[in-house]
């Protein structure tokens, strides 16, 4: 796959803790029709697009989508990888227009999001106990929910704690990862976080929500989207932006549940990270920027382990050692990660790559990283269920 | 942990088996000839394929293999609990299960452990399995 596409236009409307007014649909199209602006190309020129499940659209979302912006496609396709649906989307857009299925692909990803109503005053009156909205009748809903593994902060504070069991690694490199993130996010105008820094005694005084997890290493829920247009070598050298190649990419999934994974501590990323390098005929070490997903700080850990910018067991050390920021030695997620920039639902995991390929096209302004050709993007989604990971650069 | 209003599992045709069992105190699981131990039920052996599978009682006694202590109510059901501990536990047997830690503060539960099978009171037939500190 190395060379045969490239990513050519870049649309984002940045997270917001509220977007009153808008739908899902609603940012979903305007991210679309800005990635297209921005690619140099009409609405009319998109023969492809990819999306993710949209909460309300029970099914055929990609047509309810292509409506929505009032155009058509020869292709078009759900991604449904969770956080891992956004670089998923990339390497089957340059696929489809390698397999001659369409010429320019749009790739959207985004969440609206409401103010939080308040709960209703506990009347003291218990409820019947069927009367539980059960989700749906997959294992989960039998095996996990009654239990309340619900929601990610448990399974990922289960993964750092085996972690912690069997390798070890202190809070204070762990909240470490917050805070570049957030000294990262100060450098972007469009984080939720900007202008708010923080420090590692911030983290570690933050609420305890799921031992080991503080507050502060737990992504903040954001409304927003995200949307990337790639095409194919031809029409790139038409097009006014400077490409971002995809050069390598792997995708692994493992479970659904955390409890039936192969391994906690030794994940799928391993899998998807050095296919990736592989397609890509490079080594991690040619990497200048890491822009790996961050639900959590042990995220962060486990990716940089996996991936192999460092050792099983080392990360704790790693990260101790180098500098994260923009400006530093090693950097990671110089938008400020999803722990600092928000994470508009899918569209969270999209900003990895948007990132990326700002960074790659020298468009990323104040946090801008100087003469960066390679960058590493891992998208994950779940619980370290589905990883996709790709290389991408600046020369084909 | 007070006593939680839980939400209740919707047994299916599948899972029927292992649901009903709940009820007279057993925890079933499947085992294959090539020696694979399975939860939850599926049609085949993970390891070998096989699809000759044998409903067998779990001994009940297993090991903490990871926890958390929810701090937070995951869901509104657990809203009363205080916090409670969600853990994997790997049975004698080999598989992992999702459970709830009872009977013992949050704090004295540490990977390794020992745990013993326990259940919950039976709510529409269903007695839900729980774990709680192995006695001596």
């Amino acid at each position: 796959m190395r060379g045969r596409g490239a990513i050519v236009g870049v649309g984002e409307v940045a997270p917001q803790r509220n977007t009153e007014g808008e739908t899902t649909l609603s940012l979903m199209a305007k991210s679309g029709l800005m990635a297209i602006e921005d690619a140099g190309l009409q609405l009319d020129d998109i023969d492809g697009m990819l999306v993710h499940p949209i909460g309300g659209v029970s099914m055929l979302t990609p047509s309810t989508v292509l409506e929505f912006m009032g155009t058509t496609a020869s292709f078009a396709e759900v991604v449904d990888l969770g956080g891992a649906s956004g670089a998923g989307m990339i390497w089957r857009a340059v696929a489809a227009i390698e397999a001659g299925m369409c010429k320019a692909c749009v790739c959207i990803t985004g969440a609206s999001r409401r103010k939080r109503t308040p709960r209703p005053a506990a009347d003291g009156k218990k409820k019947a106990s069927t009367g539980w909205n059960i989700p749906d009748r997959s294992p989960f809903a039998e095996f996990e929910f009654p239990y309340g593994n619900i929601g990610a902060n448990v399974g990922y504070a289960m993964i750092a704690n085996r972690y912690l069991h069997e390798y070890g690694a202190t809070p204070e490199q762990l909240a470490k990862v917050a805070v570049h993130q957030r000294d990262n996010a100060c450098a972007n105008p469009d984080a939720i976080f900007h202008g708010q820094p923080i420090t590692v005694d911030d983290v570690l005084d933050s609420p305890m929500v799921a031992d080991p997890l503080h507050l502060l290493e737990i992504v903040m829920p954001a409304g927003g989207a995200a949307a990337l247009v790639v095409v194919g070598p031809e029409l790139a050298a038409t097009l006014p932006q400077e490409p971002a190649w995809l050069l390598g990419a792997g995708e692994q999934i493992t479970h659904k549940t955390l409890t039936y994974a192969p391994s906690l501590t030794d994940t799928a990323i391993q899998a998807s990270a050095s296919r990736a390098f592989e397609q890509a005929g490079l080594p991690p070490e040619r990497v200048g920027l890491a822009s790996v997903y961050d639900c959590y700080t042990i995220t962060v850990l486990l990716t940089l382990e996996d991936s192999g910018f460092c050792a099983k067991g080392t990360g704790g050390r790693f990260i101790d050692d180098h500098d994260l920021r923009w400006n530093g030695d090693f950097p990671v997620n110089t938008h400020g990660g999803q722990l600092s920039f928000g994470q508009p639902g899918i569209a969270g995991g999209m900003s990895h790559v948007t990132e990326a390929v700002r960074q790659i096209q020298g468009r990323a302004g104040e946090r801008q990283i100087p003469d960066l050709d390679i960058a590493f993007v891992n998208g994950n989604g779940g619980i370290l269920s589905e990883q996709v990971s790709l290389v991408l650069g600046a020369e084909r | 942990m007070t006593a939680i209003d839980r939400p209740v599992p919707r047994p299916s045709e599948h899972s029927a088996a292992f649901w009903a069992a709940t009820a007279e105190g057993r925890f079933v699981i499947q085992t294959c000839a090539c020696g694979k131990a399975i939860f939850y039920p599926r049609v085949n052996c993970p390891a070998c394929g096989s699809t000759e599978l044998t409903d067998v009682d779990a001994g009940g006694g297993g090991s903490v293999f990871t926890y958390t202590v929810a701090r937070r109510p995951t869901h509104r059901s657990f809203a009363e609990a205080g916090p409670y501990v969600i853990a994997i536990v790997e049975l004698d047997e080999g598989p992992h299960v999702t459970t709830n830690i009872v009977d013992c503060e949050p704090d004295e539960v540490e990977i390794g452990m020992r745990v013993e099978l326990t259940f919950a009171d039976e709510v529409d037939g269903i007695a839900l399995p729980l774990f709680r500190p192995a006695s001596a």
